[in-house]
């Protein structure tokens, strides 16, 4: 009598384990493509059909500011795709959860977080590029930088756009990339030569590359990614790489605190696994885990080398006076000419 | 003393039948009162509140306003705001009472389609005028030389994108404004040999007085607040209201964005004085024998009118058909081969028909609540006896959500709902809080429609209802609602199409499942899929077409079997 019976509930059980797993549904916040949103939950359904991804998607800047605002009672279970520096301003809020992704020993060291357990993971990097308009170049006679340091040459007056780095996080990393690699005073020297030339301060990272693309200016302050997509677009575009190393950030995943879904551990697992960096790849160049990436269209052969040891710890630790000085020096001065 | 006062009826405090229904009606004026306590004064609250606190929620005074003032360029910034919402203001009621007078004063034939096109700005997401003001006069528009050595990346830029949006909001008060006018005004005029201009400034011009003023500060207001414009094409000239956005955006910083947003709440609380001011003023126009007023046949008035509206169509007919334009070419400006193909949305992935299923909800929904809880509200403001104070308290609260930027407005909604301890939280990442939002956001102009209905009608009209013992619930079906049914109309149009293309409140607020597609524009603008978003958009900007035909021939219906008895000979 009793065996059946155990049986029994040992099968309802499972049947109600199975259901259970079926309709587990995922509130992922992004800042992701929104393109390559369905073809990320695709690949992650390939291995784990019985979780369902709900996607917010938008801009870094609303994604972060919603995860902030929801603090108090948060929406997302997790966060999958988006900027490193974001993801620290939420550790430093106390929002995320910590935990080991199994295999996250495997990726660069570089990409995850140093507590232990880790409170984010690293996905992939973007760095910065200049969008240079060839079409636009022929017209005004511009030859094509190799440095930033080229750019404050006279010639290249008033066709510069760059992002805002108070509106944009592009800008900023820019911005504390620069003060890093020539140091404090170069730095803000070659800023102070580089306003000059700047025809505009856009509020958008990825705006100077469009503009760019679109010959609304000459050369846009951008990043890689977004040059290489314009190109791919049919604009005539070339992407130009700094000599002097280029400011770079990562994009990262990370599981929201207090709400406790296994959902959302599965979900981390899969994000350092190999096949997730290789799907990672198909758009970056450069991903968490060493070794998988294989060379992508419009990028440098070994973009990891042009980049610069950027101090993220730094750069969010000095933000507010950075940031106060750059609109003390160039805000009022914008409109001057 | 003693004798009279045991002469008075023993129940002291029992109220009369009149005070009874006074009080009634005041409670019901609280309910409102309650909603908007819900729906804009505790959000804001929640925001605000964060003006005088510092990062982690600790009481710091005023310190916040004063590192925002001593951070420098906020005398620039505002002296620039001032500066751009002026011009604009100045631009805009201009072109729109001319417009308006040609549309309600003249017999210029399609006055109902010239009004759809003149309405087109507002059936458009804002990606559109920005887009092809760049196209237009940008480095590399079409008539970049027209402009010079001027920049449109500038106040210049500013100003035009600004116009453009405004003028619909401006040109929806002052028709109705000026639709209702008393023949009889016109023929004393007459009577009386007033030259046509004459007639103009004493019968046309102040009648119009009240909606002239509601334009005027509805349209200071908009530019002063609105960031969508300055953000896209404002280059390096600065105004207050990007200052938001790089606070909360840029560096997340709540506290300062509230610093600004309450420094942005302040000429609203202009414009309600000024309000107050000028209601005092205003009597009833279209008293209870008025006869209403059709404009004769007369060449040289609709010479004059197509004058007038020449120059206008003529502007929004550019900027719409670049936008179309743009939409259908390959990649502006290197290859301008046409193709439909940016209009496949389901190739794109993030689901652009989902969400513009979702914005076809949100404004059906939003034109239904809105346009009920607007209209007796403001019927209970205007044709009830009421408080004076409670009805100030009122009019605030529907003025406010002017002066409250959408970035603002949706940020509070976050704090407020979402909050673990509000019994409504639930409501958060729903559709619902979608509607109730919007409905909020669009609220003052809606209300303004309403009121300068209401306030053309004739006091008497309750009162003759009163004695022959109709209720005001009877008043209000059977009179006033059917009277009002053109405003009605346009009120329910400007909810629909403002709920289609809105997304600097909902950003905040959309869900999983609500996915929006208006925002789905600025996303894939965002991601430099710049044709398909201008097609998005265009898409978007049909539908409120189809909406705003629709409302013409419902209009026009109405007019036909409500409104003849106007013509009541």
């Amino acid at each position: 009598m009793r065996k059946p019976l155990k049986h029994l509930l040992a099968l309802s059980g499972t049947l109600f384990a199975l259901t259970a797993q079926a309709n587990t549904e995922l509130t992922v916040y992004t800042a992701l493509e929104a393109e390559d949103l369905q073809k990320y939950a695709e690949r992650f359904n390939q291995d784990h059909p019985e979780i369902t991804i709900k996607w917010v998607r938008d801009s870094t800047g609303i994604i972060t500011a919603r995860l902030l605002a929801e603090k108090d009672n948060p929406r997302a279970d997790a966060v999958w795709g988006l900027a490193g520096t974001s993801l620290m301003l939420l550790q430093q809020q106390g929002l995320l959860e910590g935990y080991a992704p199994k295999g996250v020993e495997q990726l660069n060291p570089l990409y995850r977080d140093k507590q232990n357990p880790p409170q984010w993971v690293g996905m992939d990097a973007w760095m910065a590029a200049i969008c240079f308009n060839t079409v636009e170049a022929k017209k005004h006679n511009l030859t094509p930088p190799t440095s930033w340091q080229d750019l404050t040459k006279p010639e290249y007056q008033n066709h510069i756009v760059m992002p805002h780095p108070a509106s944009s996080g592009t800008g900023y990393l820019d911005v504390s990339a620069w003060l890093q690699t020539f140091g404090e005073d170069k730095g803000w020297a070659y800023m102070d030569g580089l306003h000059q030339n700047i025809k505009s301060y856009t509020h958008s990272g990825s705006k100077p590359c469009k503009m760019a693309a679109s010959g609304e200016a000459a050369i846009g302050i951008s990043f890689a990614f977004r040059g290489a997509r314009e190109k791919e677009n049919g604009a005539p575009l070339e992407l130009i790489f700094p000599s002097e190393g280029l400011g770079w950030e990562m994009e990262a995943a990370a599981i929201i605190k207090g709400k406790q879904s296994d959902a959302a551990k599965t979900l981390l697992d899969w994000a350092v696994s190999e096949k997730a960096n290789q799907l990672y790849n198909e758009g970056y160049a450069i991903v968490a885990m060493p070794g998988v990436a294989k060379p992508v269209k419009h990028f440098p052969a070994e973009p990891e080398k042009l980049l610069i040891k950027n101090d993220f710890t730094w750069a969010a630790a000095n933000r507010e006076r950075i940031l106060s000085q750059w609109q003390s020096r160039y805000e009022g001065k914008a409109e001057a000419q | 003393m003693t004798v009279s006062a045991t002469a008075l009826p023993p129940a002291r405090w029992a109220l009369t039948a009149w005070q009874r229904e006074r009080l009634r009606w005041a409670l019901w004026l609280v309910a409102a009162l309650g909603l908007f306590a819900v729906l804009l004064l505790g959000p804001l609250y929640s925001l605000l509140s964060k003006s005088v606190a510092d990062g982690n929620g600790a009481f710091v005074g005023l310190a916040n306003f004063e590192a925002y003032f001593a951070s420098g360029g906020i005398a620039r910034g505002l002296s620039h705001s001032l500066w751009i919402a002026s011009a604009s203001t100045v631009i805009v009621v201009s072109l729109a009472f001319a417009s308006a007078w040609a549309l309600t004063r003249t017999r210029l034939p399609l006055r109902g389609g010239i009004q759809a096109l003149l309405m087109l700005p507002i059936l458009a997401p804002s990606l559109l005028p920005a887009l092809s003001l760049i196209y237009l006069f940008g480095e590399q528009g079409i008539f970049k030389s027209w402009l010079g050595e001027t920049s449109i990346y500038g106040p210049l830029g500013i100003v035009l994108g600004s116009c453009f949006w405004t003028f619909p909001h401006a040109l929806m008060i002052l028709i109705t404004a000026m639709r209702h006018a008393d023949a009889r005004h016109y023929e004393a005029a007459e009577v009386l040999r007033a030259s046509s201009l004459r007639t103009f400034f004493t019968v046309t011009l102040p009648g119009a007085r009240y909606g002239l003023v509601s334009a005027a500060f509805v349209v200071f207001i908009l530019v002063f607040t609105d960031f969508g414009v300055p953000k896209v094409i404002g280059g390096n000239y600065e105004v207050l209201a990007t200052d938001i956005y790089k606070q909360v955006i840029g560096q997340q910083k709540f506290e300062m964005g509230a610093v600004i947003s309450v420094l942005l709440l302040l000429p609203a609380l202009l414009a309600f004085v000024a309000d107050r001011w000028v209601q005092r003023k205003q009597a009833a126009s279209l008293t209870a024998r008025a006869v209403p007023y059709q404009p004769k046949a007369n060449l040289r008035r609709e010479l004059t009118g197509a004058a007038l509206l020449t120059p206008v169509l003529g502007f929004i007919g550019l900027v719409i058909g670049m936008a179309i334009y743009a939409s259908l070419v390959r990649y502006w400006p290197y290859n301008l081969e046409l193709s439909l193909r940016n209009y496949e949305f389901g190739r794109m992935d993030g689901g652009g028909w989902t969400a513009y299923g979702n914005s076809l909800t949100l404004a059906a929904l939003t034109m239904l609540v809105g346009t009920a809880v607007v209209f007796f509200n403001a019927w209970l403001s205007e044709r009830t006896p009421q408080p004076k104070p409670l009805l100030a308290l009122f009019q605030l609260c529907s003025l406010l959500p002017l002066a409250v930027p959408g970035l603002t407005l949706g940020l509070a909604y976050i704090f407020f709902f979402n909050h673990p301890s509000n019994p409504l939280n639930g409501l958060y990442g729903s559709m619902a809080i979608l509607v109730l939002c919007t409905v909020a956001h669009f609220y003052s102009v809606a209300h303004l429609t309403a009121l300068t209905a209401l306030k053309q009608l004739d006091h008497e009209f309750e009162a003759v209802g009163q004695s022959l013992r109709a209720s005001r619930w009877r008043m209000l079906r059977q009179i006033t609602l059917p009277l009002s049914a053109p405003a009605l109309l346009d009120i329910a149009l400007y909810l629909f199409v403002n709920a289609m293309t809105t997304v600097s409140a909902v950003i905040f607020l959309y869900g999983p499942d609500t996915a929006l597609a208006a925002v789905a524009v600025l996303n894939m603008d965002e991601a430099g899929d710049t044709a398909p978003a201008a097609a998005m958009a265009v898409t978007i900007m049909a539908t409120c077409l189809l909406a705003k035909l629709l409302h013409g021939a419902l209009s026009a219906w109405l007019s036909r079997h409500t409104q003849h008895w106007r013509g009541g000979r």
